[in-house]
């Protein structure tokens, strides 16, 4: 891997920004070059949240992501709006409990996972974005759950330090139900 | 190596300032700078400083002119439209000689605008920070580690000079996140300051920090002793950062997150043997005129990509002595040159061999 760009995308409130973070941060903690760039303004109150992740082994130059290599949608308007901009034989993660149709791209890997619904059976229904992100670091050869817990050590404030074991448990769910752990 | 943290350029802008030893922060909040005064709002009560989040901008560069005159460092920041508030306020610290900082996360303008990034107050910073004859040092970082550097730089510089330093980012510097090492910031200790009005304990004349002069005689002699100090910025103080210029035979003049899209392109065009390269200006006023002097005798074209409507490209022509044709490209109004059209621009003029 020389550069990978990721797109993070879905509703304010389903923890967009922080999949984007623990993703950014686990770059950084393998020694690449990282950015993480947020949308921001009125659509982070409601609306559609996203943000941008580069993970490189050369210094990063935009940090605007407009061609994902990996696009993270969460919900149908992030899957209908990003869809086009994916790189070809580019990866969709979505979350096919809130969204109901498929990937329509026959050049990229589709990977749905009912994540909200997989949350909700674990006991963690606002983990749903770390149950993905399980599935995306599975998908990607990359789930070393001692990394994990060293990243979330990172990106979980010490104040919600209880929350740690139940994010690696979401993301365990989520690697499992790859079937590639 | 030192530890390294992910942390948003606004959010490096504020430690840093820490680091750097200041202690008094006034702001008003505006998107996309928010996080600085929050940082502080959280920051300062807890290492004996002061957070106050004013009645508006102007109150607070006049807070900052009150702390400045006392002899602390002082920083405020702010947003495009909240910065055009203080110019009055920028101006009466030029005029009393007076160190401070002052950010601007710049947004898309002109009047409120919108909120996404901009750079379209280039010539406010670098041309009309206020009313009168006064310059500020305009530092413009590129990356998150140069917000936190050049906020250290910018305290050093104010206090060596006794003017304001202005940081001039945009909004995705101020947003975006990257990994920071802020334990070898160069941190310089403050200066004595002689003339800070700290109280005379009767034992000495009174400071007057001042920027009214009725005598025309006397209000000229300050501005000619300021310019002396200018002048002697432009000589010793500009910075910049050439990229692949060695054997360049097309320039690309652009700083901030032009700078970072551009360098995206530069690779491709490498890729595709055009010979391109980049300078950086990291210090937008004093401006570096150096290298694009040096680069008109070497390069067929210059194109200045900017998120506005061709601002920095007359420092690019007065620099170049327009001895070289020197094109704009952009976006602007929140919006943000791709790569790609970064990369069209270079084709189209490779294409023609550098003529206009």
């Amino acid at each position: 891997m020389s550069t990978r760009q990721f797109l993070f995308s879905g509703f304010g409130g389903q923890g967009i920004l922080f999949a984007g973070k623990f993703m950014a941060y686990k770059g950084m903690l393998d020694g690449k070059h990282v950015s993480w760039l947020p949308s921001y303004g009125p659509e982070m109150r409601g609306g559609t949240a996203s943000c941008s992740v580069i993970i490189s082994d050369t210094p990063v130059g935009s940090p605007i992501v407009s061609t994902p290599d990996v696009l993270v949608a969460m919900n149908l308007p992030s899957l209908d709006k990003y869809e086009g901009s994916v790189a070809t034989d580019g990866m969709i993660f979505f979350d096919s409990s809130l969204i109901e149709r498929d990937v329509k791209r026959e050049d990229v890997r589709a990977i749905p996972l009912a994540a909200t619904s997989l949350a909700n059976e674990i006991g963690t229904p606002t983990l749903a974005n770390m149950v993905l992100l399980g599935k995306i670091l599975a998908s990607l050869g990359e789930f070393d759950e001692e990394k994990i817990a060293a990243v979330l050590k990172k990106v979980i404030s010490a104040k919600r330090a209880d929350m740690l074991e139940a994010n690696l448990n979401a993301m365990r769910a989520g690697a499992q139900s790859t079937g590639l752990i | 190596m030192a530890d390294k943290v992910l942390m948003k350029g606004n959010e490096a802008i504020a430690e840093a300032a820490i680091l750097a030893g200041c202690r008094h922060y006034f702001g008003y909040p505006i998107t996309p700078q928010t996080e600085i005064a929050a940082y502080m709002a959280k920051r300062m009560p807890k290492i004996g400083g002061t957070f106050l989040q004013a009645e508006s901008e102007i109150a607070a560069i006049n807070m900052v002119y009150g702390v400045a005159a006392a002899g602390y460092r002082v920083m405020t920041s702010s947003s495009s439209p909240g910065v055009a508030l203080k110019s009055e306020g920028l101006s009466y610290i030029a005029g009393a000689d007076l160190p401070s900082l002052v950010v601007n996360v710049q947004r898309g303008g002109p009047g409120l605008g919108g909120i996404q990034p901009s750079q379209s107050d280039y010539f406010m910073a670098t041309r009309a920070g206020g009313h009168g004859d006064f310059r500020m040092i305009v530092l413009a970082p590129a990356s998150v580690q140069e917000m936190a550097e050049l906020t250290v730089k910018g305290f050093s510089l104010a206090d060596q000079y006794r003017m304001t330093a202005m940081i001039l980012a945009d909004g995705t510097m101020g947003q975006m996140m990257e990994p920071v090492a802020l334990d070898s910031l160069p941190v310089s200790p403050m200066p004595e300051k002689p003339w800070a009005t700290t109280g005379t304990k009767m034992q000495r004349p009174h400071n007057i920090v001042n920027s009214l002069y009725l005598s025309p005689d006397e209000l000229e002699k300050t501005n000619f002793a300021r310019f002396e100090r200018y002048k002697q910025i432009e000589e010793n103080e500009a910075m910049y950062e050439e990229y692949l210029m060695e054997d360049a035979e097309y320039c690309i003049a652009a700083f901030g997150i032009a700078a970072r899209v551009s360098k995206n392109a530069i690779d491709e065009a490498r890729r595709r043997g055009i010979r391109v390269g980049m300078i950086r200006p990291i210090t937008l006023w004093p401006f570096p005129v150096a290298p694009f002097k040096k680069a008109a005798g070497q390069v067929k074209h210059v194109i200045s990509v900017e998120l506005s409507m061709g601002q920095m490209i007359e420092d690019v022509r007065l620099a170049t002595e327009c001895r070289v044709p020197v094109t704009l490209c952009n976006r602007v109004g929140g919006m943000i040159p791709s790569p790609e059209q970064v990369l069209e621009a270079i084709l189209k003029i490779a294409d023609q061999g550098g003529k206009q």
